[in-house]
């Protein structure tokens, strides 16, 4: 390792002390490289699947649009018809504009409005491809049991690979958080791991059926957070709301000011807020942070070869490990969320307790 | 800034689409696979049970093994005791028994002899009395020419015989 590192600064050092003059001019370069540009348009949602772009044509996968008009009605069409005009009046909104980088419409008046949008996005393709990825290897790996006494028989490779995280997540996670009955909770919480887990994997691959930012987009990390937040508050005992609207503390703390409930209430907001919260800047932050090292190649690419290319080396190896700690990010965050989750869901069937010290 | 703001579309689809997944999963997905795996510990554990308690009983059989070998150990040299404790009153059983009839054997011999002697006495002496009576006779025969007084010394003899008889029979 210290060799390697050696070779490393060995190489890089005399290439950054070299000059970098020859190419001070270069301000065209630098002008065609938008930071900002690459770096949101990497992370957000979009109505085409861009893959690469070849001599300043961009190749991308077009997906439809799906828009419902308050004065025209309902509108299905490709994303190829957006590409840079206006099609039966919809258009996506330049970045000044308020709602930049969606699709809207001009209303009587002129004036910009939003229509109802259910397109099938660059996300929501993503979603599909990757719920259908996951359906398969999850079916795929039930099959087995179907066809195999697993009384009898262990499986093998990718069957094992997947029994011993699902028991991990079972045995270590859910069964533990959840308490007794966990079984009732466990298919949700397994789909949840596996749900966030496949799609943060697959946000690190960095072309096609990857590459979306799924569970770094707010909305996605939202509806899990939300489900959560049913199954907690669904499910929830007698007990567990007579925790939040009439807790065991003293009684000036409830009485005239509701202190405890009021805070007890917020609570039960802020805890699927902070799931919510957590997936999507975990995964944002890293894919930010994959893209940021990456760019160090584009920014210096005016800045003359030497440079360029020593950089170039340094955003690979950082690139490289960036893309591990990720690896392991993604796996980390589906296991807090689930594990969160489930120690939510522990925490809404409390045990009634037998000595009362406070009615 | 949009990236915070959830989008509409986006929750509508996410929403359907985990849905769909997750109903999917946890109809024909994880049960299938967790009641599997679940199965298969119970019966590992059911297994290790079952050996421990195999081991154990195979152990206490063992001990019950030796215990019954030492039961019938006891048993053994009880019933040698015993047996020799029988012969031994059996022996001494027919000992006195063998006593017992020898004495009677030997007395009932003793009563038959005496007996006999008394009898052979008898005889004797009806031999002599004869010897004797046929002696006088030919003495008498010779000294008594006279009928009388030959009678009368015979009818003399006689009683005198009879009498000698009579107290030979009390003796």
């Amino acid at each position: 390792m210290k060799k390697l590192l050696t070779l490393i600064l060995a190489i890089v050092l005399p290439m950054t002390a070299l000059p970098a003059q020859e190419a001070v001019a270069d301000s065209a370069a630098e002008a065609s490289f938008d930071m900002n540009e690459y770096l949101y348009g990497h992370v957000r949602d979009a109505y085409e699947w861009h893959i690469t772009t070849v001599n300043g044509e961009p190749i991308s996968i077009p997906l439809m649009v799906i828009v419902r008009s308050k004065t025209t009605g309902w509108h299905v069409f490709s994303s190829r018809k957006l590409e840079g005009s206006e099609y039966e009046g919809f258009y996506i909104a330049p970045s000044s504009s308020k709602y930049a980088n969606k699709i809207v419409e001009r209303d009587a008046s002129g004036a910009e409005v939003k229509p109802l949008d259910l397109s099938i996005t660059k996300n929501v393709f993503g979603l599909m491809i990757n719920g259908a990825l996951l359906i398969f290897i999850i079916l795929g790996t039930a099959r087995w049991y179907k066809k195999h006494d697993a009384e009898e028989e262990v499986p093998r490779g990718g069957v094992g690979l997947m029994e011993m995280l699902v028991s991990a997540i079972e045995e270590g996670v859910i069964k533990d958080a959840v308490g007794e009955d966990y079984k009732k909770y466990s298919p949700y919480l397994l789909t949840a791991f596996f749900f966030i887990f496949l799609n943060n994997l697959m946000g690190i691959v960095p072309f096609f059926p990857g590459g979306a930012n799924i569970t770094g987009n707010i909305a996605v990390t939202f509806v899990l957070a939300m489900f959560t937040f049913f199954i907690v508050n669904v499910f929830g005992n007698k007990q567990y709301w007579k925790d939040i609207l009439w807790p065991e503390v003293p009684t000036w703390l409830k009485v005239p000011v509701p202190l405890m409930p009021a805070i007890e209430i917020i609570g039960i907001f802020t805890k699927p807020f902070s799931l919510m919260v957590r997936l999507f800047a975990n995964m944002l932050a890293g894919h930010f942070m994959i893209l940021g090292v990456v760019a160090v190649i584009f920014l210096t690419a005016h800045m003359g070869a030497a440079l360029n290319g020593g950089l170039g080396i340094v955003s690979v190896l950082l690139g490289v490990f960036m893309d591990c700690l990720e690896l392991l990010v993604a796996f980390i965050q589906a296991y807090v969320f689930t594990m969160l989750s489930a120690v939510f869901i522990g925490l809404s069937r409390p045990k009634p307790e037998t000595d009362k010290t406070t009615k | 800034m949009s990236l915070i703001t959830p989008d509409f579309g986006l929750i509508v689809w996410m929403t359907l689409i985990f849905g769909i997944v997750f109903f999917i999963l946890a109809k024909w997905g994880f049960p299938m696979i967790t009641n599997s795996v679940a199965k298969r510990a119970d019966r590992i554990n059911d297994s290790i049970r079952m050996a421990k308690e195999a081991e154990e009983r195979l152990k206490n059989l063992a001990e019950e093994q030796k215990k019954l070998i030492e039961q019938t150990k006891a048993e053994q040299s009880r019933i040698l005791k015993k047996a020799a404790e029988s012969r031994d009153a059996m022996i001494e059983n027919a000992k006195t028994q063998a006593h017992e009839e020898a004495a009677k054997i030997i007395a009932k011999a003793q009563t038959e002899i005496s007996a006999e002697k008394e009898s052979a006495l008898r005889d004797i002496r009806r031999q002599v009395a004869l010897l004797s009576v046929g002696v006088a006779e030919k003495v008498l025969r010779k000294k008594l020419s006279d009928e009388n007084e030959q009678r009368e010394l015979v009818n003399k003899f006689v009683d005198e015989m009879t009498s000698a008889d009579k107290e030979l029979l009390k003796n």
